[in-house]
C-alpha cells in the first residue's frame, strides 16, 4: 500500500493527525480529493512551498470544509468524473463539532456523495489547547482550566455522530487510532457507501492531553477499554456492529496517563469527579452493550 | 469611444432584469451554480433553478446551500476542481461571505457572482443602495457596476472573460442596483448562445484538483512568502485594468453594445461641472444633463464602471478640465462622513495638476428615491461652489429634518 502522506511534515512526534490522515489515505487510495479545514493537519502538512499530500488536497477556511467538498463533488458530477473520484474531508473536532457544523449539516442534508472523517483530539490544539465542543467532562484546557473552584470543562462531549445520524446519513461509525485496521475498514465502508457518510476517530494528542509521545496508541486503546470511547457502526440509523470489550477497565487507568486530568488525582473532591466520569463510561457500556 | 447599443428590434423582448441576468449566466455555460436565496437576488436564482428544472443548462449542477457562507465556499471547491462557477447575492448575504471573499481572491479562483446592491442592516432594509459591495472593496474582487438591466446581463459574460483570463485569475462581482435594475421590465436583447460561444472561450484552468496530477491548494504561507502572494494578487488587479477594457471592446465587436470599459463619459468633453456616479442613478443624471445641455449649460457625466480595479489614469484624464467635480455615493464611510467613491476620486487627483474642487453627496440610501429635482438641486450647489468656493465638502442629500 503506497503511503500517500509523505513524512517530513511538521507534526509532533506521536501526532494523532498524521496517523489519522495516513490511515484515511490507506483506505481511500489515490483516486480521491481531500478537503481539510484550518487546523493542525493543514498547518503541519502544507508549509508553502512544501506539501505532504500525495493526493489532490484543498484547504479554504476553518468553518467551510463540508461546503467546499460539496462544491468539489458537484463539479466532478457536472464534468462526468464523479463515479470514480471520491471526495473526502479530514477535519478536527473544532472545525467539525463547533464552527463548521452549519456547513456539515447543509452538506449532509443535501446528500452529497462525500465521506467526512473527524479527527477528534478533544480541543483546539492548533491554537494552544483551548476547549471545544468535543472536550470531555472535567478535562483541563487553557480556556477551561482546573482551578481552586473548577475541575475543568463542565460539559460532556457534544454527540456529533448522533447529530449526523439524525441527518439520515447511510453510514456513521466511530473509530480509534489504536485499531487502525478497524478504522481503515470503516473509512473504506464509508467511501463505498453512496451519499454523505461520517467516521469519527478518537485521536489522542500528545501535546494537548499531556502524555509521552510514545503513548498515543496506548492512550487511545485505554479510551476504548474503559468504555470512554465506544466504537460502533450505524447504517441507515440502526446500530449494526459494536466493538465489544472483554473486561472494562476502570477510567482511572485512562485518566491518570494524561496531564489534562491530573487535577482529579490531586484536588480535594477529585475522587467524586472520577466517579462521575466512571458513570459516563458505564452509560456507554449500557447504551451500546459494550461488554461481551 | 462612447457607449453604443445595437439592439435589433426583432430580437428585443420585454423581460425582467433578473431574467436577463439569469439567461446570460445560462448561455455562459456554467458547471456549478451555488446560491442561497435573499431578497432581491431571488429572481435570478429562481430563474436559474427553472432553467435547471427544464434541462436547459447542460453539464451543470445547482447546489441549494444552507447559507451564503456555504454558497461561496462550495464554489471554492468547484472552481478548484475546474468548474466554471456562478453565484448571486446581496446585502446581508454578501456581508456573511466576507471571509470567503478574501479566500476566493487569494486562491485566485475566477468565480463570478452578481450582487444586487441593497442596503445593510440595521435598520433592516431590503431596498437599494451600494453599501454592501462597497464594504467589500478590499477583498480582492473585481467590482463593476451596471447602469441598466441590459448592461447587467451583458456584464456577466464580460465578467467571465475577465475573471478567467490567465493574466488575471481573479473573481468578479458584477453589480446591479436592487429592484431599480433587478426587478424592472424593459425591452432587452437576450444574449445569443452562438455569439457567447464566440466571445467566451471554455474555462480551461492550468491547475485543478486532479488525482492524476495531485496538487495542494490553500497551503499556508509564512512571513517569508506571504508578501509575494499579496504582491502577485495586486499585480493581477493592475493587469485587470486593460482586461476590463479589452472585454468591453471585444464585446462591442461581437454584440455591438458598449457601455464603457473602466469608465464611460457622457457630455463630458467641455463640461465645467462633472458628475461622477455608479449604477442606476446614471440614467437619471443623463436625463438631467440632456435638459441642461439644451439650455447651453456645460454639465457632463463620468460613469465609473470598474470600482475595483480603480481606473486612476482614466479618471484623471476624464476630469482634467473640470471646474467642479460632484461625486454621488450610495454608501457612506462612517466616521469620514463621505462616500467611498468620493474618497477615491479625491485620492486619485492628489499629486496631479488637477485642482478642481470635489464635493460629495451621499444619496439614495436604503432605496430613497432620487428624482431629477434632487440632481438639479445638487447641480445648483455645484454652481455655487464654482462661483464662491467650497463650504461643505460632503453631505447627506434629502435628509428629512422633521424626523431628526
Amino acid at each position: 500500500m503506497r503511503n500517500l502522506l509523505a513524512s517530513g511534515h511538521r507534526g509532533c512526534a506521536g501526532c494523532c493527525n498524521a496517523m489519522a490522515a495516513k490511515f484515511t489515505l490507506m483506505a481511500a487510495g489515490e483516486d480521491c480529493i481531500v478537503v481539510s479545514p484550518t487546523g493542525c493537519l493543514e498547518v503541519m502538512t502544507t508549509p508553502y512551498p512544501e506539501s505532504s499530500w500525495g493526493v489532490p488536497w484543498i484547504h479554504s477556511l476553518f468553518e467551510n470544509a463540508a461546503a467546499v467538498a460539496s462544491g468539489v463533488e458537484a463539479a466532478l458530477k457536472a464534468m462526468g468524473k464523479a463515479e470514480k473520484t471520491k471526495v473526502l474531508v479530514i477535519g478536527g473536532d473544532g472545525a467539525t463539532i463547533d464552527i463548521g457544523i452549519r456547513s456539515i449539516s447543509g452538506a449532509f442534508e443535501r446528500g452529497h456523495d462525500i465521506t467526512y472523517v473527524c479527527v477528534d483530539n478533544e480541543a483546539y490544539m492548533n491554537t494552544g489547547v483551548q476547549r471545544s465542543g468535543g472536550t470531555p467532562f472535567d478535562a483541563s484546557t487553557t480556556t477551561s482550566p482546573a482551578g481552586k473552584v473548577s475541575f475543568g470543562n463542565q460539559r460532556p462531549k457534544k454527540n456529533m455522530p448522533a447529530i449526523i445520524v439524525a441527518h439520515g446519513s447511510p453510514y456513521v461509525a466511530t473509530a480509534s487510532l489504536a485499531y487502525p485496521k478497524d478504522m481503515i475498514r470503516k473509512i473504506r465502508a464509508a467511501i463505498d457507501t453512496k451519499g454523505p457518510t461520517y467516521v469519527h476517530v478518537h485521536s489522542p494528542c500528545t501535546t494537548g492531553w499531556g502524555f509521552d509521545t510514545s503513548k498515543t496508541v496506548e492512550v487511545a486503546r485505554l479510551a476504548v477499554e474503559t468504555a470512554m470511547w465506544p466504537m460502533y457502526e450505524i447504517e441507515n440509523g440502526r446500530v449494526i456492529k459494536v466493538h465489544k470489550i472483554k473486561e472494562q477497565k476502570p477510567v482511572e487507568d485512562y485518566l491518570k496517563m494524561q496531564r489534562r486530568f491530573k487535577h482529579l488525582f490531586t484536588m480535594e473532591g477529585g475522587d467524586e469527579e472520577i466517579k462521575k466520569i466512571q458513570h459516563i463510561a458505564d452509560t456507554n457500556v449500557e447504551e451500546f452493550g459494550l461488554i461481551k | 469611444m462612447t457607449s453604443t447599443r445595437k439592439l435589433a428590434k426583432e430580437k428585443m423582448m420585454v423581460v425582467e432584469g433578473s431574467y436577463a441576468v439569469a439567461h446570460a449566466v445560462k448561455v455562459c455555460r456554467p458547471n456549478v451554480i451555488s446560491a442561497y436565496p435573499i431578497t432581491p437576488q431571488t429572481h435570478i436564482v429562481e430563474d436559474l433553478s427553472q432553467f435547471m428544472a427544464d434541462g436547459e443548462i447542460p453539464n451543470c449542477e445547482y447546489i441549494n446551500v444552507e447559507s451564503e457562507f456555504s454558497a461561496l465556499s462550495a464554489l471554492v471547491g468547484a472552481s478548484a476542481a475546474g468548474a466554471r462557477t456562478y453565484s448571486a447575492t446581496t446585502s446581508q448575504g454578501l456581508e456573511l461571505m466576507h471571509e470567503v471573499l478574501f479566500n476566493v481572491s487569494g486562491m485566485r479562483l475566477p468565480i463570478v457572482m452578481t450582487v444586487a446592491n441593497r442596503a445593510v442592516s440595521a435598520p433592516i432594509n431590503i431596498w437599494n443602495d451600494q453599501q454592501d459591495s462597497i464594504s467589500q472593496r478590499d477583498t480582492g474582487w473585481i467590482q463593476m457596476h451596471a447602469e441598466d438591466p441590459q448592461e447587467a446581463a451583458d456584464m456577466v459574460a464580460q465578467s467571465f472573460r475577465i475573471a478567467e483570463d490567465r493574466d488575471v485569475l481573479l473573481p468578479v462581482m458584477p453589480c446591479m442596483d436592487a429592484f431599480v435594475l433587478s426587478h424592472v421590465y424593459e425591452p432587452m436583447v437576450l444574449l445569443e448562445q452562438d455569439l457567447v460561444d464566440e466571445y467566451l472561450p471554455p474555462f480551461e484552468p492550468e491547475f485543478v484538483l486532479d488525482p492524476k496530477n495531485p496538487r495542494t491548494f490553500g497551503a499556508f504561507a509564512d512571513p517569508s512568502t506571504y508578501t509575494e502572494f499579496r504582491y502577485l494578487q495586486a499585480k493581477a488587479m493592475d493587469k485587470a485594468l486593460e482586461k476590463v477594457e479589452e472585454a468591453a471592446n471585444e464585446f462591442n465587436e461581437v454584440f455591438g453594445r458598449y457601455y464603457g470599459g473602466l469608465i464611460d463619459e457622457y457630455e463630458e468633453e467641455d463640461a465645467e461641472i462633472v458628475i461622477v456616479a455608479m449604477g442606476s442613478i446614471i440614467g437619471t443624471v443623463k436625463d438631467v444633463i440632456d435638459k441642461l445641455r439644451s439650455k447651453g449649460e456645460k454639465v457632463g457625466l463620468l460613469k465609473v464602471r470598474s470600482f475595483r480595479p480603480f481606473p486612476i489614469e482614466a479618471v484623471r484624464k476624464a476630469l482634467k478640465d473640470a471646474r467642479v467635480i460632484v461625486v454621488l455615493d450610495k454608501n457612506i464611510s462612517m466616521g469620514l462622513n463621505e462616500g467611498a467613491l468620493c474618497t477615491e476620486i479625491k485620492a486619485c487627483l492628489y499629486n496631479t495638476d488637477i485642482d478642481a474642487p470635489v464635493i460629495g453627496f451621499m444619496i439614495g440610501h436604503g432605496g430613497r428615491d432620487v428624482p431629477p429635482s434632487t440632481i438639479n438641486h445638487i447641480i445648483d450647489q455645484a454652481r455655487d461652489v464654482m462661483s464662491s468656493g467650497i463650504t461643505v465638502e460632503s453631505q447627506f442629500t434629502d435628509v428629512r429634518e422633521e424626523l431628526i
